[in-house]
């Protein structure tokens, strides 16, 4: 991959905040290489994002970019969306972020399916605050305010964007890069509400408060967590018991919110 | 069908709610999105949104909650419309922390908080002015606010038009503090001619392509000009403390220079903010000080007490943010009393007291059952020792 990821960074911004063996930087890198296929306008591209580790990602990026307020993302990018339908909108947020004090907005977002991308850069974990349980801390796994193991059952990103009307889901996993390209470009190539559930590793709260071992041993288990949709078939009930499918998950066509509201100035301005 | 009255030339006489002025005041001045949220007492305004601004090729958009409505016009608002959402007391304590945003992060738009009783649900249809503190120093930190309040029907329109002008000016969040008998009452109103209304919008900076562009770079006027989103010029916008470049900046000399920086640039041009009225204040030894739909009970009381020989006389902020101060104090200059009346346990009548010191006699007449206060109240206090 022979591609200068310079031109859409901000250099004079590094070096980004993550820690060592955090996923997010990859997840980032996907997301450019992505946009680097695409051709889009760096002018015309505006990248939103709420309050955490992942949302730091905007000012990276050399676009139009929107650090806005804790779980609020969708709403202004939304907004940005509706007054100018030809830009171009990814949202990054966090898995507190999008789902805990953003979960409403979440659900309205995937209902209005609007052409908007959201990339949940999934890692279980409030990083940013220091180790808290998230909505997607798995049943049992320890954060600073499950000490003894979260005793609640986790949101499932893909399930609840399906659910809510969203238009492509997709899940993938910081180690396979490919795959994560693959389906980050076609979330944002889906004329509608996208949403990738990009699973990435914290090494320093979760990994160590769960024991779960450096950056490598935690994609291991990953892998061991998940399995890949297109073979779900040739799988047993048994063995797919507990885990959660990467791939591309769900994908169907529905009127988009711009073209819709569109459509009405026509109707009405006449 | 009724003639839009943005698009006309010539004056247009309506009878009009004082939530419909407000929304014949926004796309007068120019306001082409608006998002909002169900909230008595201020739902009309984006019932009648939802109608009129997709005809002008504008877009509404009904969302989740108060929170997301201020997300979606902030956002809207950097794309580069003209932007607005309109709610009550539970609503606007929900956008709070999205308004200290937008006055953070310097982006225009106008919030209208159509006051009913509270605190919680209280009183969702009966008037009330007790968030005028709320509208002040609603959102945490410190920051410059902006709040006109109307009493009339056409006041209701021409103060929504000021709000817009004054967020485009200053590059802030402005709130329009109507109360809910003054949005519910309805008026004859004379909606001026476009050409005869003013409109202000967003300074541009002077850039060429390629230009660097720094979006939090001011002059002496302390306003920063705006580039929107979309326009070539690619930068990062935060809530964060920034430096000039916009990108975040903890630095001990940076966070000084943004806080005193976003509270000066309102301070200093305060004066052309100061929208009042003086009421036969000249001579006034009993001066009212009222706002929004009491000052109407309140110059009735004052042309009673004229009639029974005492003179007394109103004065009316607009402004009710920044405050007229030098102006109160103008007013009160022959007073030997002052009665604040307001539907809130005293909220402005604090302000006054501060203004005028313990020289004058400041007395409040308060209500907070949910009615409006009736000008024998006024005139009772205003003829009391």
């Amino acid at each position: 991959m022979s591609m200068d990821y310079f031109q859409y960074l901000r250099k004079e911004r590094m070096p980004h905040i993550w820690c060592p063996g955090c996923g997010h930087g990859t997840i980032m890198k996907s997301i450019l290489r992505a946009l680097d296929k695409l051709k889009w306008a760096k002018d015309d591209v505006v990248v939103v994002s709420g309050i955490g580790c992942s949302s730091r990602t905007p000012g990276y990026l050399d676009f139009n970019t929107l650090h806005t307020t804790h779980g609020r993302a969708l709403s202004f990018a939304q907004g940005v969306k509706v007054a100018n339908p030809n830009l171009k909108v990814i949202v990054i947020s966090g898995d507190g972020d999008a789902m805990a004090i953003g979960g409403n907005h979440f659900i309205h977002a995937c209902r209005r399916n609007m052409d908007i991308t959201l990339i949940v850069f999934n890692n279980n974990i409030y990083g940013m605050t220091g180790g808290q349980a998230s909505p997607t801390t798995f049943t049992g796994s320890k954060g600073t305010t499950a000490p003894y193991g979260a005793i609640e059952q986790p949101f499932d990103v893909c399930n609840m964007a399906q659910a809510s009307g969203a238009t492509y889901v997709a899940r993938a996993l910081d180690i396979d890069a490919v795959a994560m390209d693959r389906v980050i470009l076609s979330a944002l190539q889906n004329k509608g509400f996208s949403v990738v559930d990009a699973w990435s590793q914290c090494t320093t709260y979760f990994g160590r408060q769960n024991k779960w071992g450096d950056a490598s041993e935690m994609m291991d288990r990953y892998k061991e967590m998940t399995y890949n949709v297109r073979l779900a078939e040739k799988m047993s009930p048994e063995e797919k018991a507990g885990k959660y499918p990467v791939g591309m998950l769900f994908q169907a066509s529905r009127p988009e919110w711009c073209e819709e509201y569109g459509k009405l100035i026509e109707r009405v301005s006449k | 069908m009724s003639a839009e009255a943005t698009e006309k030339k010539a004056p247009v006489i309506k009878f009009l709610a004082g939530n419909e002025a407000c929304m014949e005041g926004a796309l007068a001045a120019g306001c082409r999105f608006f998002a909002g949220y169900p909230i008595s007492p201020s739902s009309e305004i984006a019932e009648k949104m939802s109608g009129r601004l997709p005809k002008l090729g504008g877009k509404f958009i009904q969302m989740e909650d108060e929170i997301a409505s201020m997300g979606a016009i902030i956002g809207a608002s950097l794309a580069g419309a003209k932007t607005m959402t309109a709610t009550s007391g539970p609503g606007f304590s929900l956008m709070q922390e999205n308004i200290g945003y937008a006055m953070m992060a310097e982006v225009p738009c106008v919030v209208v908080n159509v006051m009913r009783g509270g605190p919680s649900t209280g009183n969702p249809t009966g008037p009330s002015q007790s968030d005028v503190m709320q509208c002040r120093w609603g959102t945490h930190g410190d920051h410059p606010a902006i709040v006109l309040s109307p009493n009339s029907i056409r006041e209701a329109f021409d103060t929504t038009v000021q709000c817009f002008n004054f967020a485009e000016q200053f590059r802030t969040c402005v709130v329009l503090a109507m109360d809910e008998i003054v949005a519910h009452m309805r008026e004859k109103i004379v909606i001026p001619a476009k050409e005869d209304i003013k409109i202000v919008n967003r300074k541009k900076p002077d850039l060429k392509p390629g230009d660097p562009y720094k979006p939090y770079e001011a002059d002496a006027s302390l306003i920063p000009p705006m580039m929107n989103f979309g326009e070539g010029f690619r930068y990062h916008v935060t809530g964060l403390d920034h430096d000039a470049t916009g990108f975040p900046s903890g630095a001990p000399d940076n966070q000084e220079i943004l806080h005193r920086r976003l509270v000066d640039k309102v301070e200093m041009h305060k004066d052309e903010l100061f929208l009042f009225e003086n009421h036969r204040t000249e001579d006034a030894e009993v001066l009212v000080v009222a706002y929004g739909s009491t000052s109407r009970s309140a110059k009735r009381a004052v042309e009673e007490a004229r009639a029974q020989g005492i003179k007394a006389g109103l004065f009316r902020p607009i402004t009710l943010f920044p405050i007229p101060e030098k102006q109160i104090a103008q007013a009160a200059g022959h007073a030997k009393k002052v009665v604040v009346p307001e539907m809130n346990l005293g909220q402005y009548r604090l302000e006054v007291e501060r203004i005028l010191g313990p020289a004058v006699p400041v007395v409040g007449v308060h209500r907070v059952n949910g009615e409006p206060i009736a000008p024998s109240l006024i005139l009772s206090a205003i003829v009391g020792g």
